[in-house]
């Protein structure tokens, strides 16, 4: 509580520091509108003739980091987010933009239920095994 | 990542990626069972959820309302250069099952860690992998002290079907694990092929 017993904004609790300012890299938005939410494990890819993100103004540092990081190595969402420490929803969020701007791009995992593939289970049991 | 690091002129690998779940009760030892198998060291991954669960994905309206970071671990194996299987602790919280929900889909299948001095931490992990149809094993972590019980009376305490595999582990031992996951995948076949078949006849 604030001195004139009002209560405080969570806005500004010294706790809150690490949730504002998140949000404030996504100003706002909503995660992309018709889109399912992005998969943990959904595989993130810069694209190649992605040279300079940061000659693109309306690019955050966080997006730069994401092309960064994604250059030649496909990512996970999940391992974007835990590099980056920064919410799976802000992630989401990043992501969508840099996929807008034909930055990156994402492949969606595919349903078990659809692996049409039975030999893809059993490659991972073999690579289980192996370990 | 290891993996798909583009050679010069070559397009970067872009794998396959799978989940399998690991679910339990709090301080079971989900993060110690993905650390006993994972290339990585064990990683940390939040989400912002309202109080009711929801996810804080947009950003109107977080201001004033009271959110909460769920934390999840997660691990990873490549099992090839063009296959890579994820494997996420739970949260610990139960209640927030939103964020279940968004792990569970299209998870190949999940391990239930339960602990024999406190089964009924995995009452909710089991009813909630039942009831959405995910396949699933129960591995009752073994560790010094625990008191060994028949298989039967674990299963009978958990109400488990029939179908559902229970099997010993221990979450420290890296050959236990990979036992565990590849019991999950197993079963997971197992469990597709007898649906196909029950469409079918």
């Amino acid at each position: 509580m604030s001195g004139d017993g009002q209560p405080r904004s969570h806005w500004f609790d010294d706790e809150a520091g690490p949730v504002v300012r998140p949000y404030a890299m996504t100003r706002g938005r909503t995660s992309h509108a018709a889109q399912h939410r992005l998969d943990l494990i959904a595989v993130v890819l810069t694209e190649a003739h992605a040279d300079d993100p940061e000659a693109d103004h309306t690019l955050s540092p966080e997006h730069v980091d994401i092309v960064e990081l994604c250059r030649g190595t496909p990512q996970s969402v999940a391992e974007l987010a835990a590099e980056l420490d920064l919410p799976i929803g802000v992630v989401r969020v990043l992501i969508g933009d840099l996929v807008d701007e034909e930055m990156v791009h994402v492949t969606r995992p595919v349903p078990p239920a659809e692996l049409v593939d039975e030999n893809i289970l059993r490659d991972v049991i073999n690579g289980l095994r192996a370990l | 990542m290891i993996f798909g690091r583009s050679e010069r002129g070559k397009p970067p690998v872009e794998p396959v990626t799978l989940k399998i779940l690991v679910a339990g009760g709090f301080g079971v030892g989900k993060t110690t069972l993905v650390g006993a198998v994972s290339e990585i060291k064990p990683l940390r991954t939040e989400e912002l959820l309202t109080e009711a669960g929801r996810p804080v994905d947009d950003t109107t309206g977080v201001e004033g309302k009271n959110t909460t970071t769920v934390a999840m671990d997660f691990g990873r194996i490549t099992l090839r250069e063009d296959l890579v299987l994820y494997l996420f602790g739970t949260p610990g919280q139960d209640r927030f099952w939103f964020l279940w929900d968004e792990l569970a889909t299209g998870a190949l299948g999940a391990v239930v860690l339960a602990d024999t001095r406190r089964l009924e931490d995995s009452f909710a992990a089991v009813d909630y992998f039942e009831r959405r149809s995910i396949p699933f094993l129960v591995g009752v972590n073994c560790f010094d002290g625990a008191d060994r019980y028949p298989s039967q009376s674990v299963r009978a305490a958990l109400d488990l079907d029939p179908n559902v595999p229970l099997v010993l582990c221990d979450a420290r031992d890296r050959e236990s694990v990979k036992d565990v996951l590849i019991g999950v995948v197993q079963h997971a076949m197992a469990y597709a092929a007898d649906r196909r078949a029950a469409v079918t006849t």
